[in-house]
């Protein structure tokens, strides 16, 4: 892996050429929706499987539009571009980005968001097969308990993204909110449920870690 | 799901972390740290405790990774 201090050049030489205007700037434009469009097709490509309805057409237009959206963040964040890794790197992450919401969003397009219920019963299934005597059992059974005590926000989300396994994107889309926001409810949600949890005196804990 | 997957899921990451809007300013640096095997999580913290919290943004990590990967790095 080179560094930045290496690939510097390269680096400068992809934002000057994006910003000389004229037909230069026009044919680095045009790299750079190439190298976009490279990044989209990957992402669409391993994601096909959450996509069986989506012919092949399909596939590729919403490559296409994830590199036209992604092409447009770029531009926009030229100045935001810091050198710490390659340009490469940097621009392949907002077409990764806009290419898998996209997959995800289409990929629920018509679903409806698993009912609250379904996530009980995972819950107590859980509690139920565990097997590992009366501490999991009240762990479960307090679990259930104190997610009922969050608020609406931060229980549907919770349920929703954790328990549940629905995109945080596809929540942030149907809420009309973002992923950022809707994570910040997951965190408080999730902060609340331990501290609750350790008050009862309940041991927080998967294995890999402790609270 | 298991007990542990459950409790993993619901629970999160107990350390510190990053948000979703640092999680992405900061990704291709990590992952480029990750890859050349240069302390990312030492450099970064509070990103490793991020994508175990975060589903979204953890895919995000391996798409970008693999891409990286596959382009030579």
């Amino acid at each position: 892996m080179a560094t930045a201090l290496m690939t510097a050049p390269i680096e400068i030489s992809w934002i000057d050429r994006l910003r000389a205007g004229g037909p230069d700037g026009q044919a680095a434009v045009a790299d750079l929706h190439a190298l976009l469009l490279k990044a989209a097709r990957f992402e669409v490509g391993r994601r096909v499987a959450q996509l069986p309805h989506l012919r092949g057409d399909d596939q590729e237009d919403l490559a296409q539009q994830a590199a036209d959206d992604a092409l447009m963040a770029v531009l926009g964040k030229l100045d935001e571009f810091r050198g710490e890794s390659r340009f490469t790197t940097w621009a392949y992450k907002f077409a990764l980005l806009e290419a898998a919401v996209k997959v995800r969003r289409r990929a629920w397009q018509g679903r409806e968001i698993p009912l609250e219920d379904e996530a009980w019963r995972a819950l107590s299934d859980a509690g139920a097969s565990a097997g590992r005597g009366a501490e999991d059992a009240e762990m479960f059974t307090a679990l259930g308990e104190e997610i009922e005590r969050l608020g609406p926000r931060q229980r549907e989300v919770l349920v929703a993204v954790a328990l549940n396994g629905v995109p945080i994107d596809v929540i942030a889309e149907r809420l009309g909110s973002t992923r950022s926001a809707l994570y910040k409810n997951l965190h408080d949600a999730r902060r609340n449920l331990r501290e609750a949890l350790a008050e009862r005196g309940l041991r927080v804990g998967t294995g890999r870690e402790e609270a | 799901m298991s007990r542990d997957e459950i409790f993993t899921r619901v629970f999160g990451p107990a350390g510190p972390e990053l948000t979703c809007e640092r999680c992405f300013d900061e990704l291709d640096r990590y992952v480029e740290l990750v890859l050349a095997d240069e302390a990312a999580d030492a450099r970064i913290p509070g990103m490793r405790a991020h994508l175990e919290g975060c589903p979204a943004c953890a895919e995000d990590f391996r798409s970008l990774r693999d891409l990286v990967t596959r382009e030579g790095g």
